[in-house]
């Protein structure tokens, strides 16, 4: 089974590389760019036997630091 | 004292930690590898290095954090046992969940490599006991992920609790409340982006860093 692991910052904590890039297509001359977040995908190949809360331990020990990011997760 | 430095694939301060720790406690100290499971018995104080561990890959610290090694840290953390984390090893730290918080990009997006002035917050942790509270210091730093982040009522505790050890006394990083170094509940975990071991003799230019660990050989030897 494939999974695709959506790791985003938690609203709210600053995002100085989505600042970077929001700047930057701004002076590329892109109008009405209003905001970016930078996040990450991580796509995992997994037994079709991996229950959701085998999923979610995986997310919470290692993929996601709950700290600062949330995670999504999507059955491919 | 006995001490240990713990070392990654990556690390690269390592060495002038155990250079530090040699010259302050006479002793050079044992060098523990990330695979390995257990630390030396009797260990008086642990370092955990500043580096690139893992090659900073899903975050900085993240990979290390969950290293064999790193169960053993912890334990002897639980004990009582003294911890240091400098830059890489402040975010394994957090990484971790020895200390709260987490440590993302600079907020400026560069890789910060220069002296900074530091303000001591309190002298009265096992790290701080050689210095003067609200006394200003010298020491280098080398990080692009020094930007500490924590929730609002964690930062009211650190600094309630007098966990705050070290701030930055320019901006650096755009760290919240401009912290430096925090320590956990108990006092004796301490993580810190500035590298105190690299100013142990007037060489480096200063000798800030040398109170540091000569406070916690007086307290441990």
């Amino acid at each position: 089974m494939k999974l695709r692991i959506y790791v985003t910052l938690k609203p709210g904590v600053l995002d100085p590389q989505g600042k970077a890039i929001e700047h930057a297509l701004t002076g590329l001359g892109f109008p009405g760019i209003e905001g970016a977040r930078v996040g990450k995908l991580i796509e995992l190949e997994v037994a079709d036997s991996t229950d959701d809360a085998q999923i979610d331990a995986m997310c919470r020990q290692l993929l996601a630091n709950t700290v600062i990011e949330n995670y999504r997760v999507e059955r491919a | 004292m006995k001490t240990a430095v713990v070392v990654f694939p990556g690390s690269n301060c390592d060495r002038d930690l155990a250079v530090a720790l040699e010259e302050v406690t006479g002793k050079k100290p044992e060098m523990v590898w990330h695979g390995d499971t257990a630390l030396p018995d009797g260990v008086g104080l642990i370092a955990v290095p500043g580096g690139f561990s893992y090659g900073d890959y899903l975050r900085s610290g993240a990979m290390a954090a969950r290293s064999p090694i790193m169960r053993a840290v912890a334990d002897k953390a639980g004990a009582g046992v003294p911890v240091l984390g400098v830059c890489n090893g402040f975010q394994i730290l957090t990484e971790a969940g020895l200390l709260p918080g987490a440590l993302m990009r600079n907020a400026g997006l560069d890789f910060v490599c220069r002296d900074v002035a530091l303000t001591v917050d309190t002298a009265q942790t096992a790290f701080t006991r050689r210095y003067a509270a609200g006394e200003t210091i010298k020491v280098p730093v080398a990080h692009h992920d020094g930007n500490y982040v924590a929730d609002q009522e964690t930062l009211d505790r650190l600094e309630g609790e007098g966990r705050v050890a070290f701030r930055y006394a320019e901006e650096v990083n755009g760290s919240a409340r401009r912290i430096a170094g925090i320590l956990n509940d108990a006092g004796n975990v301490l993580g810190m982006m500035p590298h105190p071991e690299r100013r142990i003799e007037a060489a480096h230019g200063g000798t800030e860093g040398r109170r540091l660990f000569e406070g916690l050989l007086d307290l441990v030897a």
